[in-house]
Parts: C-alpha cells; sequence; structure tokens
C-alpha cells in the first residue's frame, strides 16, 4: 500500500497542472474566439502586424 | 477558400449609411496611453481570408497599432495613435466589410462567463479525482487507507465547493432573501449538508462518505448553466451586434459657421445640426435650410417617404433620404420622441414581469415536500429506536438523492437545446422564460410598416409602362437614393441606353436630365409637370406627363403563408398599424387580416394589447418601429425582426434576423415542442424521485447507489432534450437577398 503515498500526490498533482493550464488560457483571453482560433491556423505567413492578443 | 457568403444577414438595412467618422471617434476609448481603441461590428467577416484581408489592411494605415478581428463576435477592435481617426470606415467598406457601431455594454469580455468556466474546470478536476478514490472505496478499500482516501477527498471537494458553489449559495440566498424558491435553494442545501455529514463521518472513520455525490452534482448542474449563458450570450451579442439605428451624437453648427461632433445630451433647444443624407435625424427638430425626403417608417409606421422643406418638424429616428439637412432643434433628447417610447414603455412594464418560470413555480412546490420528506424520515428511524446519528444519515440520504440534479436539469437543457435550434434559423432568443411564454400564446398582433411588409415600396404597374420610357425612367432614377427611385431602377433591371447630357437631383421633389432640347423629369407630379393638380410618381417629357407610376409596400417573404397558418392556430390575428387607412387596406387585404386598425398612435396599440389580456387573451406582439416598443414591452411575448429600431430589438424577447416572416411559425414550432419537452423532463424527474425516495426513506441508499441514480436520470434527461435536434421543422427557406458588398473581399 506504501505505493499509494506516491500515486495520489502524483495523480493530483498532474490533474492540477492542466487545471492551472486551463485557467491560465481562460485568463489570457484564448477562449475569447473559438472560431477565430480555428480559422487562424489556415493563414500562414507573417502574422498581420498585430501584437498578442493579451489586453 | 471558397466561403465568404457574405450579407446573408442584413436584408433590408441597405439604406442605412455606415457611421460617419465623427460618430466613430466619438464611440473610440482612451487606453491611457496615448492610443485610443474602438470596437466595430463587421458582419461580413467570415473565414480566415476575411480575417487576413481586414487585419493586413487596417494594420498598413499610417497610425493603426493593432487590429484584432473576432471571427466569434464578428467585430473588429482598432487601436491607433495620436488623437485623429485613421479612415477605418472608408478603408472597410472599399474591401466589402462595411463596418458598424453597436451598442453593448460589455465591451468584449464576459465576468459571468469566466467565472463559470473557472467553476466548471475546479468541479470538473475535483469531480473527476474524488470519483477515483470513491471507486477504490467502492471496491473494497478499508481501515485507514479508506479513511485517507475520505480525506483526500474531502480536501479535493473543498475548493469545488468554495469557487464553485458560491454560484448556487449565492443564487439561493438571493431567492430567499426576496421571499421565493427557486431550484438553487434545495441544491445549495443538499450540497451542503451531504458535505458536512462526510465530514462528520470521516472524523469517525465511517463506511459512507458523499464527497463525490456533491461535487459531481455541482459538476453536472454547471455544465447545463454554463451552456445555457453561453447559448444566451450568442443570441445577445447576435442581436447587439445589428447596426446602431439611434445616433448617439449629432454634428453641430455653430453660430461663427465652425461646426463639432458632440454627444447628443449637449444638444439644446435652439442649437443647429447637420444632417446628411442617409443619416439619421438625432433628436426632434424644424427643418432651417434644405430640401430631402425623409423615411418615417421606423418612427411611426407611415410608409411612403415624406418631402421635407424649411419649417417642416422632424421626429427625432426618422431617415433623412435624399439631400442634407440644417435643422434647428425644437426638443432636447431626454424629451424627444425616443424618450417619450421608453417613458411609455417603463410605464407599460406588464405581463413579462409577473411571468414566473416553470422551474421556478415547480421548485416552488418541489423543495417544501422534499425537505418535508427528510424531516419525516428522520422522525420515523428516531421514532423506531434508531440512533440519531443513523436517522440524519438516513434524511440527508434523501436530501441527496432527491436533489434535483434531474430536475436543475430538466429545463434549462431543453432551453439551451431549443435556443441552439433557433439561432441556426437565424432567431435570437433573450432567454428561456421567453420560449415558455411563446408556448403559451394564443393570440398574435402585427405591426404593418416594416414587419408584415419590407418597408420598401415595390412598383405595381410595370408592365403598363412603354419599354422606352421605362428606360428612361430607370436610367434617371438609378442616380438617386430616394426609395421610388430605388425601387424603379431596381425592379426595372433592363440594360438601359438612354444617356443624358446632365442629370441632377432636387430633393423632395425628383430628378431632371436633358439630352439634346428634351427635359426628362421623374418626380412629384406637381413639380414634373408643373401645372398639374396630380399626385403620384410621373415622367414628364417637357412638361408632359408620359408615364405614371404606382408604388405599394413590398409584402415581406412569407407573411401570407405565416399568417394563414397563425389564424387556424390562435384565437385571433390582428393588424395594428400607424399608417393611414388606405395603405393598411390593402395589405390587410392582400395577407387576409379580419381585425385590423390603421392610424394608431403608440399609447392605442398599448391599449389595444392590454384590452386583449384583459379579456384573456395571452397576446404575441410582432413589430419593429419605434412607435411599437412600447406595445412590444406590454405583450406576453414578442418578436421583431433585424431591422427593427434598436429600442424594439431591445424590447423584443426574440430577434429574427433572416427577412422571411415564417420565422414566427418556426418560433412558435420550436417553444411548443421546448414545451412538451420540459413537461417530459419533469415527469422522467417525479418519476425517479418517486422510485429513488422509497429507498432512500428505507436506508439502502450507499454513496455508489446515489452515485448512480444521479447520473443515470442526468442522462435520461438529457437525451430527451437533445431530441428537439432531430425535430423536423417544415419551413420554406427563402434564398436571403444577398447584398453582395461592394468588391468582392480577396480570395486567399
Amino acid at each position: 500500500m506504501s505505493v499509494l503515498a506516491y500515486l495520489i500526490p502524483v495523480a493530483l498533482f498532474l490533474g492540477g497542472i492542466s487545471l492551472i493550464a486551463f485557467l491560465w488560457a481562460l485568463r489570457s483571453g484564448q477562449y475569447e474566439d473559438l472560431d477565430g482560433a480555428a480559422q487562424r491556423i489556415l493563414l500562414d505567413g507573417e502574422e498581420t502586424g498585430d501584437k498578442p492578443a493579451i489586453r | 477558400m471558397s466561403c465568404c457568403a457574405p450579407g446573408s444577414e442584413d436584408l433590408a438595412l441597405g439604406l442605412q449609411a455606415p457611421p460617419s467618422d465623427e460618430e466613430v471617434a466619438f464611440a473610440a476609448r482612451d487606453m491611457g496611453d496615448g492610443t485610443r481603441q474602438v470596437e466595430l461590428s463587421v458582419p461580413n467577416v467570415h473565414c480566415a481570408a476575411c480575417i487576413h484581408t481586414v487585419e493586413s489592411a487596417l494594420a498598413r494605415l499610417d497610425t493603426v497599432e493593432r487590429a484584432r478581428v473576432n471571427l466569434s463576435s464578428k467585430r473588429v477592435s482598432v487601436r491607433w495613435r495620436g488623437d485623429a481617426l485613421p479612415p477605418i470606415v472608408s478603408t472597410l467598406s472599399s474591401l466589402g466589410y462595411p463596418p458598424h457601431l453597436f451598442d453593448d455594454a460589455q465591451d468584449g469580455k464576459d465576468p459571468v462567463l469566466s467565472e463559470l468556466l473557472r467553476a466548471v474546470a475546479v468541479s470538473g478536476f475535483a469531480a473527476g479525482n474524488i470519483m477515483l478514490l470513491s471507486v477504490s472505496v467502492w471496491s473494497g478499500a478499508e481501515g485507514a487507507t479508506r479513511d485517507l482516501f475520505h480525506w483526500v477527498s474531502a480536501l479535493l471537494a473543498l475548493p469545488a465547493l468554495a469557487v464553485a458553489g458560491i454560484i448556487y449559495y449565492r443564487s439561493a440566498w438571493n431567492a430567499l432573501r426576496h421571499g421565493r424558491m427557486n431550484m438553487d435553494v434545495p441544491i445549495a442545501i443538499g450540497i451542503t449538508m451531504a458535505y458536512a455529514l462526510s465530514i462528520y463521518d470521516t472524523w469517525h472513520s465511517g463506511a459512507h462518505a458523499y464527497f463525490d455525490a456533491s461535487v459531481t452534482l455541482l459538476f453536472f448542474l454547471l455544465i447545463g448553466r454554463t451552456l445555457d449563458h453561453v447559448m444566451r450570450n450568442k443570441a445577445r451579442a447576435a442581436v447587439a451586434n445589428l447596426a446602431r439605428m439611434a445616433p448617439r451624437g449629432a454634428l453641430v453648427l455653430f453660430d461663427d459657421g465652425t461646426r463639432d461632433y458632440r454627444p447628443i445630451g449637449e444638444v439644446q433647444p435652439g442649437t443647429k445640426l447637420l444632417v446628411g443624407a442617409g443619416e439619421r435625424i438625432p433628436v426632434d427638430a424644424r427643418v432651417v435650410h434644405g430640401a430631402s425626403d425623409i423615411d418615417c417608417s421606423l418612427v411611426n409606421g407611415e410608409s411612403a417617404p415624406q418631402p421635407v422643406a424649411a419649417g417642416a418638424e422632424v421626429h427625432a429616428g426618422a431617415l433623412n433620404l435624399t439631400g442634407p439637412l440644417t435643422l434647428e432643434a425644437v426638443r432636447a433628447a431626454s424629451s424627444s420622441f425616443l424618450a417619450e417610447m421608453i417613458r411609455l414603455m417603463e410605464a407599460t412594464e406588464g405581463g413579462r414581469a409577473r411571468y414566473r418560470r416553470i422551474a421556478d413555480r415547480v421548485s416552488a412546490m418541489y423543495a417544501p415536500v422534499v425537505h418535508l420528506t427528510a424531516l419525516v424520515a428522520f422522525i420515523g428511524w428516531m421514532l423506531t429506536g434508531a440512533d440519531w446519528h443513523q436517522a440524519i444519515t438516513i434524511a440527508i440520504a434523501v436530501l441527496i438523492i432527491t436533489c434535483p440534479c434531474a430536475l436543475g436539469l430538466a429545463v434549462p437543457m431543453v432551453q439551451v437545446v431549443a435556443a441552439r435550434r433557433l439561432f441556426e434559423n437565424g432567431i435570437m432568443v433573450k432567454d428561456g422564460s421567453a420560449l415558455e411564454r411563446l408556448a403559451e400564446a394564443d393570440s398574435a398582433v402585427f405591426d404593418k410598416t416594416g414587419t408584415l411588409t419590407l418597408g420598401q415600396p415595390r412598383l405595381t404597374n410595370m408592365h403598363e409602362i412603354p419599354p422606352r420610357l421605362l428606360d428612361v425612367a430607370q436610367a434617371l432614377a438609378s442616380h438617386s437614393r430616394h426609395p421610388l427611385s430605388q425601387a424603379i431602377a431596381q425592379q426595372a433591371r433592363r440594360s438601359t441606353s438612354a444617356t443624358f447630357d446632365d442629370v441632377s437631383e432636387l430633393p423632395g421633389f425628383g430628378m431632371e436630365a436633358r439630352t439634346g432640347g428634351i427635359v426628362w423629369r421623374l418626380g412629384r407630379a406637381s413639380w414634373a409637370a408643373s401645372a398639374s393638380e396630380e399626385n403620384g410618381t410621373v415622367l414628364t417629357r417637357n412638361g408632359d406627363i408620359v408615364a405614371r407610376f404606382t408604388f405599394a409596400d413590398e409584402i415581406r417573404p412569407g407573411a401570407r403563408s405565416t399568417i394563414d397558418t397563425l389564424k387556424k392556430r390562435l384565437r385571433r390575428v390582428e393588424m395594428l398599424s400607424g399608417d393611414a387607412e388606405p395603405a393598411c387596406r390593402q395589405v390587410a387585404e392582400e395577407l387576409g387580416f379580419d381585425h385590423w386598425r390603421s392610424n394608431l398612435l403608440p399609447a392605442d396599440k398599448v391599449s389595444r394589447i392590454e384590452e386583449l389580456s384583459g379579456n384573456g387573451h395571452k397576446v404575441m406582439m410582432v413589430g419593429d418601429g419605434l412607435n411599437d416598443a412600447p406595445a412590444l414591452g406590454a405583450a406576453h411575448v414578442s418578436l421583431a425582426p433585424a431591422s427593427a429600431a434598436d429600442i424594439g430589438r431591445n424590447a423584443a424577447d426574440f430577434v429574427f434576423l433572416h427577412g422571411n416572416l415564417s420565422a414566427v411559425t418556426t418560433a412558435m414550432d420550436v417553444a411548443l415542442r421546448a414545451g412538451q419537452l420540459i413537461r417530459q423532463n419533469l415527469g422522467i424527474a417525479i418519476i425517479y424521485n418517486l422510485i429513488a425516495v422509497p429507498i432512500a426513506i428505507l436506508g439502502y441508499v450507499t454513496p455508489l447507489v446515489a452515485a448512480i441514480a444521479m447520473s443515470g436520470s442526468s442522462i435520461l434527461v438529457i437525451s430527451n432534450a437533445l431530441r428537439l435536434m432531430r425535430m423536423g421543422i417544415t419551413e420554406k427557406r427563402v434564398a436571403p437577398k444577398a447584398t453582395k458588398p461592394a468588391t468582392e473581399p480577396l480570395r486567399a
């Protein structure tokens, strides 16, 4: 049963990382234009002169 | 790229000019660091190529720092350095993406959605991990391991209750404080009790803990709530993106000849204003100088454009069609026609405020029953000699198992699916209660101009006019913005060979052209044939009338079949119009209205609706004008086309974007079907409770049983709601008249 002492914290840690990643993405505005994000991968070449989307 | 079919939505907005640079500059916000930013709606943006075209063209402008398109909301935000506005509007218009300003209190951000998403994420994380630990317990973990798992679960559940539970606590508290009951009250009580009992049991090394039940319950309910919010927001944003009709400011002419764009609140009686052709009149005013034609259809329902000259009074909200006008304000914005309508609306806030949603009515009956059952179970077990801990455990098990997971999803899930279904058909619904009210409607009241008709005139006697003269008329008409001219030019559609030496437009009168020694005039009879006593529109050659044109307001596509269907289904269908009697009679006869009234003031419409409501009717109002707004507010449920006045769109529960009036019957079909499914879902939830409650009272509910029962009933209710997606709606989709942009957008 001592293996649980490692596995539970590891599981929670990994889950926690994805939770934090999601919250970060949410806060930095990556969920504000889902349709646009889907289309923008089709644009090749340089981005069109704008700075990153963080406001 | 092969997408980009722009303009399918903005039918009937053709006459509206893009916002002037002054108006855009006025709408811009100072960002503080020497830059200014403005958000514009660009409905024609559809794909990656559009994004690229718009962003790169704007970024090439000298002072523009950043241009970013949001494809989901079809908006572009432009930030530039300095005070001077770069030529954003003209750049976008020349690319075929005419922008417009929109009304939206929030600037792109949605704090409620962020909170909901955060709550979903946290509760999902907690629910997943707790379930993992719970499965181990159910499959036989014992002793110290079980206690450890329970303690970890308790720890995980804590942030979920804090971040996600707070949404329910807040809502439940709000309801209780106002002496009401909503579904969130039993939910809040259930999850809190379950958590408290589980902590107690974990402390005493008990075998059962309900952490998983309370957190998964939160997770499921939050998913439903978030979807509901997203759907409503999408509809709200789509409505907000429609062009703003009421100007926010006015170009003021000062005594020393200088002019400046000022907010509308600063306009006082006596202020001189300049209004160009294609702009809306900002406040009630008198014409000082200039002549033009005024389209009042949005203001009072009058379908024919009115000529105005010096001395004439014009209402705020009317559209100036042909010539520039200098006006003198006679009333400040706060006492003009629009403000009067808003006051009338506030005074008649009626049936809607009294309406209680199905979910609230159900929970008002349900919550006392559940809590009473739990109490009875507790007392019963105490009387049979159980110890108090066992009795409490059973009472809380009753609360948890009846805790309305299915009931909490039964109504919102159906409404989310229904709203989505309507959204796909170009119908925006403001909230779920609108669907419930629409399903109840038993009589319909229609406005005429702009609702049953398109508010655009149509030439009715084209075949009576000799082709040669039609050629001349078309060539003349194509030089004018007047709606009657445009009707001639568009409908004739001939490859005209007529050319003139010189063409001029006299605002308020008509068009004049010369070829050789011949003077052609197209316009008002009293002017074109100067001796004539006639009314109407004529073509004259050297002063002799050679052709007469008659016009009628074009009936909105689908109007006839919609009225026929509604007459079969509803108790009463009426038309109430502010227009003159002959125009109303013609439309009423063409569409088969048995009951109609003309020459109505806004207050008359309201009182007619109140009269109908007084006789026990649930009135559905469909209208578009400023003068309809109070009636839209007074009706049980209301619909407006996208071309409606801002205030009308805000007052209406539904806004339909496509031009076809069959949207009314489509919305009714979906609302009725949604009503059925909601009742079925409530039935399922009640049956579930009838089975589950006795089991809980008898003390057989373990956390495992609770988890299975709750997820099972939720899945049942959600699948039932999804049946709405498969429902066949008989709709005649008339291909929307696409107003193609001036130049095709670049293809990537």
